[in-house]
C-alpha cells in the first residue's frame, strides 16, 4: 500500500523513497517501498526481524545499493552516492566502537577525516561530550565504559559532523532493559533538542512508541502502515499490525447489518465503519478495551460475549483473564489490578467492550 | 587483574607438563648447542669437548658479519613483502561468502605439504632460462631473447616470500575474520572512503597482527637456507646456507653451533625491539 502522510511537507529536508526494491541472491528483501519522511522528524521502521527493515535503513545508509528504485535527501537523488558522500550519522547495532581509539578519538573520527583542525576538534569533542552526559571521559578507552556510555560514544560519535539524516539501526538492543527505557527518553529529547531528521529501526513497539513522531510498520519487504504511533495502535489497518503493535483479540465475523457482526452465537455492535451486509470481517479488540462483568447486563449498549474464564495471571501492574466465549482462541481482557474482579479458572463470566472499541482490520486471506 | 597464588600440588602438575615439553624440544638442544659451541674442533676429524672460545671469536670475522647482515636484511624484506602481499589478499578473502574461504584457505594451506626443495626447484625451472616465464615473454614478442631470472637475489626474495605467504596468511586470517564488518561500515558513515577506512581503521585494528605475522616470517626465512640455496648465488646465500655449509662440508659443528646460536639471539633481539615498538604505538594510540 502507498503511504502518503498529510503531516509530511517532503518538498523542505525530508526524505523521499520511490519504489525501492532489494533483492540478495534469491532473498526478496524489500519489495517496493514508497515513503515520504518529514525533516526534523523521528520515524522508526518497526517490524518483525526479517522484515527488511535493517535492508531499507542500509540502503538510505548507502551501505546497500538498491536494485531498483530511488533514494531522494532534500530533493537531491542521492542513490547512487556512496556511503562516505552522504552525510549522515548511523548508530549501529553493534555500537561499532572503534576499538583502538579512545572515546575522544571515536567522537573526533569523522572530523579527522575531514582534515578539521586540531583545536577546533578537542572543542568541538568536549562539546558533544557534555550533549551526551559524558564529560570528562574523553581519555577513556572504549573498553573500558559500560554498555550504555558505549551507547552514548556512538552516538555522538554520530552526530560529530550535525549531519543530514541520523540513522538508529535497533540502537539500545545490546542494553538491559532498565537501561533501554532510560535511554530511549534521553535519545528522544537528544533528538527533539537538535531537531534532526532521524530514522530508527526497531521491532520494539513500546521502543516505537516512546520515541517516534511516526511509525511505519513493515511486513515481508512492504510497508504495512504508516501513521503517528498512536494512531497506529489505537487504529490498525490491517490484522498483522493490531498484533504486532501491542497485543490484540481479532475476532472474525458476519456483516449482518452496517453496524452489526455475527460472532458465532453472539451478535455484537461495531462503531465507525459502516460494514457491507454479507461481507466477512475481521476486528481488533485491544485487551485493555474489554472488560470483565459477572453478569451479562451491559451498560449503555456495550457489547457483551460470555463464556468462561480459562486463564488468569496477574503481573502486578496490570492482570489478565483469557475468557473462552466459543470463538475458538479465547479474548483476553486486560486491565489494572483495580478492575479486577474475584474469578477463577472454570468460572463463568462475561466480557464486555463498547462498539467503538471494535476497529475493522484488513485481513489477507 | 587477576589474583594468581601459588600453585597446589595440582597446579605444579599442570605446570610440569609444558615444562617437561621446553626442556624436551628447546632447552636440551639449545643447552647442547651452547656445549657444543665451545668445543675444540679436530681438522679433518670430528670434535672433542673443551672450553675454548675460538668459534665465537671467529663471529667477528667480515666474512660472517656480512652474511649475518644479509641474512637479516633478506629475511626482513620478505617479511615486509609478505604482509605486503598477505595482508590485501586475506583481507578480500575474509570479505568473500564462506564457501569460497574455506575453498581457498584449503588451497592456501595445502601449499604448506609442498616441501622447500620443491618450491625452490619450481621457481628456478619458472624463473630460468631454459623453460622460464621469458620463453613466454619471448612468445609474445616482448623479447627477444630469453633470460635467466634465478639465481639471483630477486628470485631468492620470491621463493622466501612464496614459502611464507601461506603461513602469513594464517597469521592474519583469524583477526581479519574477526573483525566486525559495522566497524568499517561506521568509518564509511562517518566520511571515510573505503581506501581510508582501511588505513584508519582495519590496520590499526589489526595491527598486532600485522606484527605478529611480520615476525613469523622474519624468524621463519631466517632459518631457511634451501631456498637461498637454490635460488641465490654464493652472494645471495644466507648465514643458514653458511651453516650448514661448516656443519656438513666442513665438518666443522662447533662453529655451526656458535653460528646458530648467535643467529637465535639476534632473532630473539630482533623480535623484542619490534614487540616493545608495536606496544608504544598501541598505548600512544589509546591515549590519543
Amino acid at each position: 500500500m502507498t503511504a502518503d502522510v498529510q503531516t509530511a511537507p517532503s518538498a523542505d529536508g525530508g526524505l523521499r523513497l520511490r519504489e525501492l526494491k532489494k533483492r540478495f541472491a534469491d532473498v526478496e528483501a524489500v519489495r517496493g517501498v514508497d515513503l515520504d519522511l518529514p525533516s526534523g522528524k523521528l520515524v522508526s521502521f518497526l517490524g518483525p526481524s526479517g522484515c527488511g527493515k535493517t535492508t531499507l535503513l542500509r540502503m538510505i545508509a548507502g551501505l546497500e545499493r538498491p536494485t531498483e528504485g530511488r533514494i531522494f535527501l532534500g530533493g537531491e537523488d542521492i542513490t547512487d552516492r556512496p556511503a562516505h558522500r552522504r552525510d549522515i550519522g548511523m548508530v549501529f547495532q553493534t555500537l561499532a566502537l572503534f576499538p583502538h581509539l579512545s572515546v575522544a578519538g571515536n567522537i573526533g573520527y569523522a572530523m579527522r577525516i575531514r582534515g578539521v583542525a586540531k583545536e577546533q576538534i578537542r572543542r568541538r569533542v568536549e562539546e558533544l561530550l557534555g550533549l551526551v552526559s559524558l564529560e570528562g571521559l574523553g581519555d577513556r578507552r572504549v573498553s573500558q565504559l559500560s554498555g550504555g556510555q558505549r551507547q552514548r560514544v556512538a552516538t555522538a560519535r554520530a552526530l560529530a559532523l550535525e549531519p543530514r539524516l541520523f540513522l538508529l539501526d535497533e540502537p539500545l538492543s545490546a542494553l538491559d532493559a532498565n537501561l533501554r527505557e532510560q535511554l530511549q527518553v534521553e535519545l528522544r529529547l537528544l533528538q527533539q533538542k537538535l531537531g534532526i531528521t532521524t530514522i530508527m529501526v526497531t521491532h520494539d513497539q513500546r521502543e516505537a512508541m516512546t520515541m517516534s513522531d511516526l511509525v511505519v510498520v513493515m511486513r515481508d519487504g512492504r510497508v504495512e502502515q504508516v501513521g503517528e504511533a498512536l494512531d497506529v495502535y489505537r487504529r490498525p489497518a490491517t490484522a498483522f499490525v493490531a498484533r504486532f503493535v501491542g497485543s490484540s483479540n481479532l475476532l472474525r465475523g458476519t456483516a449482518v447489518a452496517s453496524d452489526r457482526l455475527r460472532l458465532g452465537d453472539h451478535d455484537v455492535r461495531v462503531g465507525g465503519t459502516a460494514l457491507t451486509v454479507g461481507a466477512e470481517v475481521t476486528v481488533s479488540l485491544r485487551p485493555e478495551e474489554a472488560h470483565l462483568r459477572l453478569d451479562e447486563r451491559a451498560a449503555d449498549g456495550d457489547n457483551v460475549l460470555s463464556g468462561t474464564v480459562v486463564f488468569m495471571r496477574d503481573l502486578g501492574e496490570l492482570f489478565e483473564c483469557y475468557v473462552d466465549v466459543g470463538l475458538g482462541d479465547p479474548v483476553i481482557v486486560a486491565g489494572s489490578p483495580r478492575e479486577r474482579i474475584d474469578v477463577r479458572p472454570g468460572d463463568r463470566t462475561s466480557v464486555a467492550f463498547a462498539p467503538d472499541a471494535c476497529v475493522v482490520v484488513e485481513e489477507p486471506s | 587483574m587477576s589474583e594468581r597464588s601459588t600453585p597446589d600440588a595440582r597446579g605444579w602438575g599442570v605446570l610440569a607438563y609444558p615444562v617437561a615439553m621446553l626442556a624436551v624440544f628447546f632447552l636440551g638442544p639449545f643447552l647442547i648447542m651452547l656445549a657444543t659451541s665451545f668445543y675444540h674442533r679436530i681438522p679433518g676429524g670430528f670434535y672433542e669437548p673443551a672450553f675454548e672460545l675460538d668459534n665465537w671469536k671467529r663471529l667477528g670475522s667480515d666474512l660472517f658479519v656480512d652474511r649475518a647482515m644479509f641474512s637479516i636484511r633478506v629475511s626482513l624484506l620478505a617479511g615486509i613483502v609478505g604482509i605486503v602481499v598477505a595482508f590485501p589478499f586475506t583481507y578480500f578473502l575474509t570479505s568473500m561468502r564462506r564457501r569460497w574461504q574455506v575453498t581457498l584457505l584449503v588451497v592456501v594451506l595445502s601449499a604448506l605439504s609442498l616441501s622447500e626443495v620443491i618450491i625452490g626447484f619450481t621457481w628456478s625451472v619458472i624463473l630460468g632460462r631454459a623453460a622460464g616465464i621469458s620463453n613466454i615473454l619471448v612468445w609474445l614478442g616482448l623479447m627477444d631473447e630469453s633470460e635467466a631470472y634465478a639465481p639471483g637475489f630477486w628470485a631468492v626474495l620470491l621463493g622466501l616470500v612464496a614459502i611464507a605467504f601461506p603461513y602469513c596468511v594464517l597469521a592474519i586470517y583469524p583477526s581479519l575474520s574477526r573483525l566486525d564488518r559495522e566497524v568499517t561500515e561506521a568509518a564509511q558513515t562517518l566520511g571515510a572512503s573505503p581506501w581510508r577506512t582501511f588505513w584508519t581503521v582495519v590496520v590499526p585494528v589489526t595491527r598486532p597482527t600485522i606484527v605478529a605475522g611480520f615476525l613469523l616470517v622474519f624468524v621463519f626465512t631466517l632459518g631457511s637456507y634451501l631456498i637461498s640455496a637454490i635460488l641465490g648465488r654464493p652472494e645471495h646465500w644466507t648465514l643458514s646456507v653458511f651453516i650448514s655449509d661448516q656443519a656438513s662440508f666442513n665438518a666443522n659443528v662447533p662453529f655451526a653451533a656458535a653460528m646458530a646460536l648467535f643467529l637465535t639471539v639476534v632473532s630473539l633481539v630482533i623480535v623484542a625491539i619490534v614487540l616493545w615498538f608495536e606496544r608504544r604505538a598501541t598505548a600512544r594510540a589509546r591515549g590519543n
